[in-house]
Formats: structure tokens, C-alpha cells, sequence
């Protein structure tokens, strides 16, 4: 059974649209007991990140969520600023990250964007797969593209941690991995059929 | 690469789905959740839909059609019509929706701007103008209400006062060359666009595969929107659903884009 955390903020049903039409078993959790029996996570996030941080912090879930990734190892998508708050800070607020990844997040440099469009970083860009073992990215190919909507990226201070790159003048971290706990910037249930493949894949992980 | 995008505009009027020509004679061409079931299928790059009769009747969403055109979209949609507030906004984007775009409301109130960004984050947040050329000078107008009431206010200046207020994206819709299929209004663009560096989609006047290709060709990144292209086929404008396929698209693209 997948969760789909709902803390308020994000398009949730978005997810759940897509795991219905796979027909795979899912439920929106809005309370910490709707997490027993829970297999995998998905922290959705549309919005900015102090917003994020404090509405998961008081909706009840952060315990339970940090127990079950942690002691059970139940692997955990984030999405977009779901990703953002895995990491230690951000440049777009006050509030503490999760701290689950060691990573910033800081604002995209467009210093080197040739095209006068700046922020945030909006449309259909490619990935590069640096771990093409990763089951995440089961039959997905390189170069294939992503929905992207944000002006931050989580800067990753390993290497090792990082999935995917992505070029927006110049190479940021749009998917990252620590253990079980997984991160994409992009928006999967907003990618068409590749974005369908790594929700699909993420429930068979 | 990002890629420049090719967005559908769909407009909602009484419940049907419809093409104006500017502004004017709204004709009706199928039911939207239809509409949006064979976009979805065609793989668009976005959709923009707007309930073209919300604002003007002071009504509130209709989240009940919101819901069943979310549920179809794999794709980012933008949703636009009736939306004055954080609540209204918050509520669209738990449906499954990940932009909204404001019109009236913001233009007549803009601290409404950065009270919705707050919510759900400026990246979300997408300030739609309709814009009509002034009669006896070069100047532009922003009108509201489908072009029925004119604000006297300037879309330029309008977009310098707000741009660092919570703005995602600017879209710009031209009364003018809506439904006309004679090419974008590349002047109020080029205004537009010298003044921010926020995205961009341009609206009105699409006619062909080549208008969009030489509107990338000038602006490289930018959102690239058109009604009755998608809507109609052949110069008797029957109604036929239609999107460049992701072979087609990718070579508009790799041919335009400079």
C-alpha cells in the first residue's frame, strides 16, 4: 500500500489519479494512524518551502514518517519541494529541512541561461541517468524529458547521492538517493508516460 | 535542454467547450472533459483551460469540473476562472491542478498576488493579461471581463509593478488576433518581453505549425499557446482535435530553435 501524504500542501490527487489507472492499492494520509500498513511514501510539495516545512512539522505525520523511514526502512519519494525538504536548509526560507540528505537548496544561478527567460525553471527538460542501475529509472532512457516547475535546487554535498543531472545553465541534481529515501525536482505524476514509468517503478521498488 | 512549450487553450463556456474570435461569438466545439481525454492521449506539453463565464458572473470555480479535468491530465495544467483567493486557489491545487491562473482579481487588486503565492508558491502562480491594441496610438490596454471592460492600464507597466510580487508566469492574450489564425502580435511581445525575464506564453493568433515555429525561432524559451490551431482543421474550420505528435513536435522545435 502506497501513501500519499497530504499535509495541506501539493497535488495530491494527482498521484493517486495515476495509481488508480495502474490499479495499484494507495491511500491519501491525512493523520499518523492512517500510516499503519503503509509500504511506501510519497511527500508531494507544490509551494514554497517554509510553508512546506511547517505545515509537515505540525500536521502530526513528521514522527511517525521519520520512525517508518528510518527503523522499517520504507522507501520515501519526495516530489519537487518534497525533495527540497530531505535536504539541511534552503536559500528560500527560514525553517529547518528534514536533514534526511545531506544537501542545501539553493536558488538556480541563471547566470549562464543564454535564452531570456530566467526563473523559475519551467517546462520540459531532459534527465541524465548517472546511476543507470538505479530501479527508479527502470526502463526510462537517458535524455528522456521531465515537467519542471521551481527556481531552487537541492545541492547535493555528495556526489553519491546524486541520481540524475539536469542542465539549466548548468548541471543540478534533479533526482537524488540516500538508502531508501528517494528524491526527484521534477513533477513524475505531471510527465506523461516517463513520469508514469518511475511512479510505477517507485511502487515495485 | 529545456524545450520551448506548445500549450493548448481551452475556454469554457456554459460547460461547453469553445473558440472565440475576438473574444466575440464564443462557437461551440465538444465537451472539455472529452477535449482533455484526447489531448492527454495526444501528449500535449501543457494545457491552459479558462472558464471564460466565472469571473464575468462573479461565480465561484467549479470544482466538480476542476476534479474531472485533473483526473484525466498527465500533463501540467493551468486552470483559470473565478479564482480570487488563497482558499479557492489551495483548494483547485489539491485536485490535482499545479497552476492557476488569476486575471481580473489581479489586476484589480494585486496584493491578492503575493497572498496566493504565499500558499502555494509564486512558481504556481500565473498572471493572464488580455491585451488590445489602442486605437490612435501604439500603445496597449489591458482589458477584463472577455474583453469587455478596459482598465485603461498599461500591460508594461502593469508587469513591472507586479513581476516581483509571487508571479510564475506571464501569460499575454491578444483580443486582437484571438481566433484570427494570422500570427502572433509580435509588438506587445516584444514589449513584454524586454520587461521580465519570468516565462512567458503568448496567446492569439496562431494559425499554422510555422507560426509557432517562428515564434520559437524569436523567443527560444517561451510558451508557445494557440486555440483554434488545436481546435480546427482546414480552412472551413471544421472541428478536429489536433496536436503535432512528439516526432512532429520535436522537429518544429529542432528546426526553429536557433
Amino acid at each position: 500500500m502506497i501513501g500519499v501524504i497530504d499535509y495541506g500542501l501539493g497535488n495530491i490527487r494527482a498521484f493517486s489519479n495515476i495509481y488508480k489507472s495502474f490499479d495499484i492499492p494507495h491511500r491519501i494520509i491525512t493523520q499518523k494512524h492512517e500510516l499503519s500498513g503503509i509500504e511506501k511514501i510519497i511527500l508531494p510539495g507544490v509551494g514554497a518551502f517554509d510553508d512546506a516545512m511547517k505545515k509537515f512539522n505540525t500536521s502530526g505525520m513528521r514522527n511517525t514518517v521519520e520512525k517508518m523511514v528510518f527503523e522499517n526502512k520504507i522507501p520515501i519519494l519526495g516530489v519537487c519541494v518534497g525533495l527540497q525538504m530531505l535536504g539541511n536548509s534552503s536559500d528560500e526560507g527560514v525553517e529547518e529541512g528534514l536533514g534526511w540528505i545531506d544537501a542545501n537548496v539553493k536558488v538556480l544561478d541563471t547566470e549562464k541561461v543564454s535564452h531570456s527567460t530566467k526563473l523559475p525553471h519551467m517546462g520540459w527538460n531532459t534527465i541524465n541517468i548517472i546511476n543507470k542501475e538505479e530501479l527508479l529509472f527502470n526502463g526510462i532512457h537517458d535524455k528522456k524529458r521531465f515537467y519542471f516547475l521551481h527556481s531552487y535546487y537541492f545541492d547535493c554535498n555528495h556526489e553519491e547521492d546524486i541520481l540524475t543531472l539536469t542542465n539549466y545553465g548548468f548541471n543540478f541534481a534533479s533526482s537524488a538517493k540516500k538508502g531508501n529515501i528517494y528524491g526527484v525536482q521534477f513533477h513524475p505524476e505531471k510527465s506523461l508516460e516517463n513520469g508514469e514509468k518511475l511512479l510505477f517503478n517507485f511502487a515495485k521498488i | 535542454m529545456l524545450h520551448p512549450r506548445i500549450i493548448p487553450n481551452l475556454l469554457i463556456h456554459k460547460k461547453g467547450l469553445v473558440k472565440t474570435v475576438n473574444f466575440k461569438n464564443p462557437k461551440y466545439v465538444g465537451d472539455p472533459l472529452n477535449a482533455v481525454k484526447i489531448f492527454n492521449e495526444k501528449s500535449v506539453d501543457e494545457l491552459i483551460v479558462t472558464d471564460i463565464d466565472a469571473s464575468v458572473k462573479g461565480d465561484e470555480p467549479d470544482y466538480e469540473l476542476i476534479e474531472k479535468i485533473a483526473m484525466e491530465c498527465r500533463m501540467p495544467l493551468c486552470y483559470g476562472g473565478g479564482i480570487t483567493n488563497a482558499k479557492q486557489a489551495k483548494e483547485i491545487f489539491r485536485l490535482g491542478v499545479e497552476k492557476i491562473s488569476i486575471s481580473s482579481a489581479a489586476i484589480n487588486n494585486p496584493s491578492i498576488i503575493p497572498e496566493i503565492a504565499e500558499s502555494v508558491g509564486s512558481q504556481s502562480v500565473v498572471i493572464v493579461l488580455d491585451v488590445k491594441k489602442k486605437f490612435f496610438s501604439n500603445g496597449y490596454d489591458i482589458f477584463t471581463h472577455n474583453g469587455t471592460k478596459k482598465t485603461g492600464l498599461d500591460p508594461v507597466k502593469f508587469i513591472r509593478k507586479i513581476q516581483n510580487t509571487g508571479v510564475g508566469e506571464i501569460v499575454i492574450n491578444s483580443i486582437d488576433q484571438d481566433g484570427s489564425m494570422k500570427g502572433y502580435d509580435y509588438k506587445i511581445i516584444d514589449d513584454v518581453r524586454e520587461t521580465t525575464s519570468l516565462p512567458m506564453t503568448v496567446l492569439g493568433g496562431a494559425g499554422s505549425l510555422d507560426d509557432l515555429g517562428n515564434l520559437i525561432k524569436k523567443y527560444s524559451i517561451i510558451g508557445a499557446g494557440a486555440g483554434s490551431l488545436f481546435v480546427f482543421k482546414g480552412k472551413y474550420r471544421a472541428v478536429l482535435i489536433n496536436y503535432p505528435n512528439q516526432k512532429e513536435k520535436i522537429e518544429l522545435i529542432e528546426t526553429f530553435m536557433v
